[in-house]
């Protein structure tokens, strides 16, 4: 007799989640799922099924937006991150984002990749360099840059603003990270190189991501989750959901026949 | 030799429009491309029209009066003095005093509007800052006047009409320029540099003191510009509320609370008096362009500085 493991606790628990924005949309509707650690969960769905509003809810990010409502839970490892007193910019710096269209901010790559560092109050020079530069290689961005760190991070081509922008989001050393869609500007190059490199930062960190295509869901995900109209369809371990979904709709979408 | 009525009844190819009606639709649009041609180019024309016409009245003034007495500290035109110092010494502290207090207020207001406030009262609060950029100014003087100067006689000033007492009105009147025009400014900043700041952690008030007023400096600063631009060129309300002395203020700590006398102040003053043609004419004239100088040495530093934004500058500021 073998004993089964337990499955690992999740690292973020959505429960019965609802949220409408000021104009009356529903934008997601009784969502429950889990999302497992150091696994790469993918967020798939035609658009306007709320996979980017659930994302910006996981690191409050919706809390930018006036007058709107939401029900539920999100728990990040057994803790609500909606609950008063929650460190909004705390939770930030351990749920990282990075957003479809890269977002460099005003300065040079290092300031770039400093700037969340220092925001949080990290000072020693030697300690800011050491994290540059791990952060860079973990985004497979360093060898392109190492010589260039002082020049404007608007002189990067899209794919490399997308990777420092990921790169930054490491550089404050996260639990969770974030992707919404990270490769829609980029060249198919581009795009293998960001999808080799989440296949190992999936070692350290947990991924979830918003994919191009299913796809590229297909391709990177350990599980996945189906979005349609603000409702969870099916959500489950990628070799099944892919394979034999259980849900005509999930079906009919990954085969192509809508979306 | 001439044509038959055959060949000139010939209809014109189908596909290609008669040549008469696009040789008119060419010439229309070389009307409206030399129109606005003649627009843009009027405005310089303009201006350059205005300095001309300033210094032909003003010859007199730079010819006969010695540079020395120009630059003199006394202004007293009946006796033929006609030192410029004190009213620059005028205009120049009312003008700083209106920016030290304008500039500040008025891009913590921008930032408010644009950055923290909620949308409901955004739409009512920027409409009623507008609404106080059309005040006419000699209203304000009046409200300086009779309201302003007795609190500012209790501050310790002999008289109420102070160089204080302008700068207040002035800054009042600066001040919807410089909110209006920074918070477009702060409007102009895409939204993905807050997003990028916010989710990396930065709070609320780092993303707008590191990121957003940076991105948005070019324009804060032709709002600053502007401001003072309107300050100093201001005339009616400077002209009710400093007491019109043309001293030249003595530096201390009473500076502030000594009546001045600003250049637009004197030239509105004394320009129905003096006889046309004659020197103390000229010399309003010279006062008129000493203004027009120092407007375009301002417009000129805030061309360069915004020219530097973008440069090597920026690069510490994240």
């Amino acid at each position: 007799m073998t004993a089964v493991p337990p499955p690992p606790a999740p690292a973020i628990a959505i429960r019965q989640l609802f949220f409408t924005y000021a104009d009356g949309t529903e934008a997601l509707r009784d969502i429950s799922v889990d999302i497992a650690p150091r696994q790469l969960f993918v967020l798939f769905g035609p658009a306007r099924a709320g996979k980017t509003t659930l994302l910006r809810l996981l690191n409050r990010l919706s809390d930018l937006i006036g007058g709107t409502r939401q029900q539920g839970h999100v728990r990040f490892n057994g803790a609500d991150i909606f609950e008063r007193g929650v460190d909004v910019t705390d939770l930030r710096r351990r749920i990282g984002m990075v957003f479809a269209m890269p977002t460099p901010l005003p300065g040079s790559i290092r300031s770039n990749l400093t700037f969340g560092l220092r925001m949080a109050g990290m000072r020693d020079a030697a300690a800011l360099e050491a994290r540059v530069e791990q952060s860079l290689r973990q985004a497979a961005l360093w060898d392109e840059v190492k010589d260039r760190l002082e020049s404007s991070a608007f002189a990067l081509s899209g794919g490399q603003q997308q990777r420092l922008c990921l790169a930054r989001s490491l550089a404050l050393e996260p639990e969770v990270i974030i992707l919404d869609n990270p490769t829609s500007g980029l060249d198919p190059l581009s795009t293998a190189a960001v999808e080799e490199s989440l296949d190992a930062l999936k070692q350290r960190y947990t991924i979830i991501m918003v994919p191009h295509s299913v796809q590229q869901a297909a391709r990177v995900a350990d599980s996945a989750a189906f979005l349609l109209d603000g409702e969870l369809v099916e959500a489950g371990p990628a070799r099944e959901l892919f394979v034999n979904p259980r849900h005509k709709r999930t079906e009919d979408y990954i085969s192509g026949r809508f979306g | 030799m001439t044509a038959t009525p055959a060949e000139s009844a010939v209809p014109p190819e189908p596909t290609a429009p008669p040549r008469a009606a696009r040789s008119s639709r060419l010439l229309a649009e070389r009307v409206i491309e030399a129109a606005i041609a003649l627009a843009g180019v009027s405005t310089v024309v303009i201006v350059a029209l205005i300095f001309l016409f300033l210094l032909r009245e003003s010859t007199a003034a730079f010819l006969d009066v010695p540079l020395r007495q120009l630059m003199g500290t006394r202004w007293y035109p009946i006796e033929g003095l006609f030192g410029f110092l004190p009213l620059i010494a005028g205009s120049l502290v009312v003008t700083i005093g209106a920016v030290v207090i304008a500039v500040p207020l008025g891009l913590i207001t921008a930032i408010y509007l644009g950055e923290i406030a909620p949308p409901s009262q955004r739409e009512v609060l920027k409409p009623i800052i507008e609404v106080l950029a059309g005040i006419p100014s000699i209203v304000l003087g009046f409200v300086g006047w009779v309201a302003l100067a007795p609190l500012v006689q209790q501050l310790g000033a002999t008289t109420g009409l102070t160089a204080l007492t302008g700068s207040l009105i002035l800054a009042y009147m600066a001040l919807p320029t410089i909110i209006s025009i920074s918070e477009d400014a702060l409007y102009a900043v895409p939204k993905a540099y807050r997003d990028g700041a916010l989710a990396i952690g930065a709070t609320q008030w780092q993303t707008i003191w590191r990121v957003v007023l940076p991105a948005a400096r070019s324009g804060i600063v032709i709002a600053v510009m502007l401001g003072i631009g309107r300050a100093i060129g201001e005339t009616m309300a400077v002209m009710m509320v400093t007491g019109n002395a043309a001293n030249i203020p003595a530096l201390g700590p009473g500076l502030f609370l000594q009546p001045v006398r600003t250049m637009t102040a004197t030239i509105a003053a004394e320009m129905g008096e003096v006889q046309r043609g004659s020197l103390h004419y000229s010399t309003l004239f010279a006062i008129g362009v000493v203004l027009f100088v120092i407007t375009f040495g301002i417009n000129y530093v805030a061309g360069r500085l915004i020219g530097a934004s973008g440069g090597p500058r920026r690069r510490g500021q994240l």
